[in-house]
């Protein structure tokens, strides 16, 4: 028979829906509305996972998203796997599987747990020290290092599921749905104000929703029936949208927000398919509420992780939330009035409270004395020194506590219990405040941090404000809000509200014990295993600032960001350095407040979705003639097309001969395409280009470098002018957006008064460049009637033609060195013209070649590319382009910084030309070069920038930027490589055709 | 991630914007004029405060203009945003 702790109906947990699910491969049951936690709980389950460093045995310790211990792999092995989910968070459904994570072979018998008993060998700082030194060490630490590290498996397939992003403008965002994010979220919808709602949990009422009956009264009534009526009429309020599971991220500057909405997580897997299963919302606020509440603190006693060992308000929630009690013998260590109501909680449903032991001396509350008449035995002024129990909590020992709190004394006495309730006091959730920019100050009565400074047009409320009392909590929210709105009353104004609970509290941030220190182990942050020793050692060690020592020890570092222990470290770190709190920093909460998946992060941009791609007219026919395709900037451009299963080397040799021998074709579609209109058109064009462009003739094309103001080479293409006041530019594929941009600049912040407009036409036309020997013929087939003499259309020249119908611009230009033409048409005309070209080409074996061609064609006549050959160091003279960069003109983009002293220096790196000693060699884009082999330090000269086999010079060569490479022609040059030295000797740059005479050929 | 009130668009969230460098950095009339150090001033140096900073924007997936903002770095408030030729505030 199965243990069963479920001890009371719960209005929130249906019991006519069993649910079965697996835990560690052992199947369980448990109701709809069960946490993984809550039904584990009820099944009498508590050890759940092990530490990361020393594999303890560890419980559930808490009952929601702050949980440190109870982190679970849901559904391991399958497509939506996931880890290091908070078992406190996951909501059972049929078909459930969970399993413990950072155990080996077994959570009940795990290897790792050697390290328990080797921990004084284990100390902060371990991994550090280890990389340190000794330093022929660490090989032999890393394997076992590596095999130890990360919490969880990712997932090894596809996720199956769906994630969305969704952007929310509102007037109002409540963040938290307990009783302050309720009633802030009221008043502003029923003031006319858009507002959402948010709370991480499937159900809204926070913690008042299950508060003790007798002690807490508003309005006359039990505060949890009359926050029930208050969630009734929400319901019904226009203005209002409220999503459950969601929780908050990120809060960035200008109240933008992200949250993820979980939509199908708990849902099993026959209704998960293809449904969303999160969402991203990208929330922006005009005002943001928070009302993020208080999460429970630990006390830091020695051995206080054991499983058993729970918040106090934790082990109240699942008794008053889910009907579950955590332990049959159950003791509660605090420092506080809060404890009380959990003990009390338990008494009343008949369950065994054994002891309450309370650091403080004295309490009077009513909730204390309500508690002593139950006859529940009060400990005062006790403090536990030590648990026992591995796997499961059997006992504790109390002692004295001194006056100063800092020893123990008297007796040891031992009380066995299964479960013990902690109840350090209440840190306030600022997380989400911190991230947005804002300052904390500390309060020293209450010892909390609470927002002081806000950034942004935000509010905090309730117990993330320091406000712990349900009275506090209403008549400030009142007040505050209606400052915030900017409304004259709230309909909570002279709301009655009583409460038993006092506010009293003795804070000691580290319990003592009757054993030293060194000997004990108080955990601060659970799930990294950081102790006070370790804290204390890095103090010792030299370590000041919070971020220092947090690093050293890790604490705070895990899943959870240290959402129970923070506190407690930068109190020990007072304490022991002797300063006030808050002195030395506080740590930085960073985004996200609990974790998101990627799947989350990225939303719809999967796959085909990751980048937008642009693909030419051509693209179809492309594909269909079995190209293979590159990415250029987001173009899809045709990298070669293979015949008959060629290698990209044989394809594009063939390509190449095939360009020179007798005509080929390339689509030019994606080079960006500027139109340039205005009266001060050529002007501009001066002060942009390196080159004149006054005196180019209408229906010319010239070639142009543009330089950055620095000098180096930035962009380069050819501009024809189309008519007096209007010219087409060309520019490289990848850079046609920044030379846009950067031209847009000039005009609109250097040169206002220039008449010039700019218009990006690059998607206007598609461009077909067919070149070779046998490119004039079928030009003349498809337009017959046009003069394609060297009088009337030369190189470097354009005209307007028509074929058939469609209006064509072509160009004879040339990037291959061949004669060429450029024939742009509308973009929707492209594929039309293609055809045309490859049907009139077919007698002449027109062969279609990609971008690999292409770059091995102009390499053989030494033609850069910008990006390639250049990174943004060259200058057109480095490049020995000096006869592009006018003399005449007095400025132009960049001119003055050709003249810096550092631009002229001679050993600059210069581009020239390689060729290999054996020609069948080719160098690899990017190797080394060198002039002394066996030197030290080696002087490296430079790298190959572009390196082909060229099929028409039955050579290898190569374009390389080498120091003083202008002066070094003829000189002979090493290339070491891994397994040889390539000897190169230096040339000049253009290898084929050095007097241009195939071009009017 | 700011809001920025573009002065033709209006208000706009600031992934549609470009961050320009410090403003009112003129480029120079007469560079030729100019010593190597007084042209380096120009092209390279820039003040990369913390606090109020003087900047250009250009609101490159919206109306592609240039203009101006007064930005406290340390915290990002925008205190000002003016046209591009529009002289800055005194202060």
């Amino acid at each position: 028979m199965p243990a069963n702790l479920r001890v009371q109906s719960s209005e929130f947990i249906d019991e006519t829906v069993r649910i079965s699910f697996k835990f560690n491969g052992k199947t369980y049951h448990g109701f709809k509305g069960d946490t993984l936690a809550s039904a584990l709980l009820a099944n009498d389950v508590h050890l759940v996972g092990r530490s990361f460093k020393y594999h303890r045995p560890r419980g559930i310790m808490t009952a929601g998203s702050e949980e440190p211990n109870a982190i679970v792999q849901v559904n391991d092995k399958t497509n939506r796997t996931e880890p290091n989910v908070r078992a406190t968070e996951v909501e059972i459904y049929e078909g459930l599987e969970a399993s413990s994570q950072n155990c080996w072979p077994s959570v009940n018998f795990d290897i790792g747990g050697i390290n328990n008993a080797i921990s004084p060998f284990l100390p902060a700082g371990f991994y550090y020290k280890t990389f340190m030194w000794p330093a022929s060490f660490w090989e032999k630490y890393e394997y076992f290092i590596r095999h130890s590290a990360g919490l969880g498996k990712s997932p090894t397939e596809k996720d199956p599921d769906i994630y969305d992003h969704r952007n929310i403008h509102c007037d109002v965002l409540v963040v938290g749905a307990g009783i302050s994010g309720i009633l802030a979220a009221k008043n502003a919808a029923k003031n006319n104000l858009k507002t959402l709602l948010v709370d991480e949990k499937n159900e809204l009422g926070g913690a008042t929703i299950y508060q003790n009956r007798e002690f807490n009264k508003i309005d006359n009534q039990s505060s949890s029936d009359w926050i029930k009526k208050e969630i009734q009429e929400l319901r019904n309020i226009k203005n209002l949208e409220i999503k459950t599971r969601t929780s908050v991220a990120a809060y960035h500057g200008y109240n933008y927000l992200l949250a993820r909405e979980n939509l199908t997580d708990h849902l099993e897997k026959k209704d998960k398919q293809d449904k969303i299963r999160q969402r991203l919302l990208k929330i922006r606020a005009k005002k943001v509420i928070l009302a993020t509440g208080a999460l429970e603190r630990p006390l830091i006693f020695n051995n206080n992780d054991r499983p058993g060992i729970m918040l106090s308000s934790a082990v109240k929630k699942y008794a008053d939330f889910y009907g579950v009690v955590s332990g049959k013998k159950n003791v509660f260590f605090t420092n506080n009035d809060s404890a009380y109501e959990s003990a009390l909680c338990l008494h009343n449903k008949g369950i065994k409270v054994e002891a309450v032991i309370d650091i403080r001396e004295k309490s009077n509350s009513n909730i204390v004395k309500a508690v002593e008449s139950a006859g529940i035995r009060i400990h005062w002024s006790h403090t536990i020194v030590d648990t026992k129990g591995y796997k499961r909590l059997n006992s504790i020992s109390t002692m004295k506590l001194s006056n100063d709190g800092l020893s123990v004394t008297g007796n040891k006495t031992d009380i066995s219990c299964d479960c013990l309730g902690i109840a350090g006091g209440w840190t306030p959730a600022v997380h989400l405040f911190t991230q947005s920019g804002g300052k904390l100050t500390f309060d020293e009565n209450n010892k909390v941090f609470l927002p002081n400074k806000y950034p942004s047009d935000q509010l905090s409320v309730g117990s993330c404000n320091g406000d712990f009392k349900i009275k506090e909590i209403i008549s400030n929210l009142s007040n505050n809000l209606k400052q915030f709105l900017k409304i004259e009353k709230t309909d909570f104004d002279n709301l009655s509200v009583e409460s038993e609970v006092e506010n009293s509290k003795r804070n000691i941030w580290l319990l003592p014990s009757d054993r030293a220190i060194g000997k004990t182990k108080p955990f601060v942050d659970y799930q990294n295993d950081a102790t006070a020793k370790d804290i204390k050692l890095a103090l010792r060690e030299g370590f000041r600032s919070i971020e220092h020592v947090k690093r050293y020890t890790t604490t705070g570092m895990g899943t959870d960001q240290g959402k129970l222990g923070n506190m407690h470290a930068l109190g020990i770190i007072a304490d022991t350095a002797g300063v006030k709190m808050g002195e030395l920093g506080t740590t930085t909460f960073r985004p996200p407040y609990t974790p998101l998946t990627f799947g989350t992060i990225v939303g719809r941009n999967v796959g085909e979705y990751f980048d937008t791609f642009r693909r030419t007219p051509m693209n179809d026919w492309q594909i269909k003639n079995k190209a293979e395709f590159e990415n250029v900037g987001q173009w899809k451009r045709a990298w070669y097309y293979p015949i008959n299963g060629e290698s990209i080397h044989e394809a594009v040799q063939r390509e190449s001969m095939a360009a020179r021998e007798s005509a080929g074709i390339l689509d030019a579609s994606t080079l960006g395409k500027i139109d340039i209109q205005g009266s001060d058109a050529s002007e501009f064009l001066n002060r942009v280009y390196t080159n004149a462009w006054s005196k180019l003739g209408i229906g010319k094309c010239r070639y142009g470098l543009m330089l950055n103001e620095d000098g180096m080479v930035f962009d380069d293409g050819v501009t024809t002018r189309l008519s007096e006041n209007h010219y087409l530019m060309t520019t490289t594929t990848g850079g046609a957006a920044n030379v846009l941009g950067k031209l847009e600049d000039y005009l609109q912040t250097e040169w206002p008064e220039l008449d010039v407009y700019l218009t990006s036409v690059t998607d206007h036309y598609a461009t077909a460049s067919i070149c070779g020997p046998n490119s004039k013929k079928i030009l003349n087939k498809i337009i017959p009637d046009l003069d394609l003499s060297e009088e009337s259309f030369p190189h470097m020249s354009f005209k307007n033609a028509q074929i058939g119908k469609i209006k064509c611009r072509i160009m004879r230009i040339s990037f291959t060195g061949e004669h060429s033409y450029e024939i742009n048409v509308q973009a929707n005309y492209g594929l039309d013209i293609w055809e045309k070209c490859m049907e009139a080409g077919k007698e002449f074996n027109i062969t279609p070649y990609g971008t690999e061609t292409m770059h091995l064609l102009r390499a053989e006549k030494g033609f850069i590319i910008v990006g390639q050959d250049t990174d943004g160091t060259m200058t057109p003279i480095d490049l020995q382009m000096d006869w592009i960069v006018s003399k005449k003109k007095y400025d132009f983009i960049g001119k003055r910084s050709l003249y810096r002293s550092d631009t002229m220096k001679e050993d600059r790196k210069q581009l020239v030309g390689l060729l290999t000693d054996d020609p069948s060699i080719v160098l690899e884009e990017g190797a080394q070069i060198v002039s002394e082999l066996n030197q030290s330090p080696v002087n490296m000269l430079g790298h190959v920038t572009s390196s082909y086999y060229s099929p028409n010079l039955k050579k290898s060569i190569a374009l390389a930027v080498v120091r003083s490479g202008k002066k070094m022609m003829g000189k002979k040059l090493f290339i070491p490589m891994e397994d040889k030295t390539i000897n190169v000797t230096v040339v000049n740059p253009v290898f084929f055709d050095s007097e241009n005479k195939r071009l009017n050929a | 991630m700011f809001v920025i009130n573009c002065p033709y668009c209006g208000e706009r969230d600031q992934q549609e914007f470009k961050a320009g460098g410090e403003a009112h950095i003129e480029r120079p009339k007469q560079p030729t004029e100019l010593s190597d150090d007084e042209w380096a001033e120009y092209l390279f140096m820039r003040k990369n405060i913390k606090g109020v900073q003087f900047e250009r924007w250009n609101h490159a997936h919206g109306c592609r203009k240039w203009f101006n903002m007064v930005r406290d770095t340390s915290n990002d408030e925008i205190k000002l945003i003016y046209k591009m030729g529009e002289r800055p505030p005194s202060e």
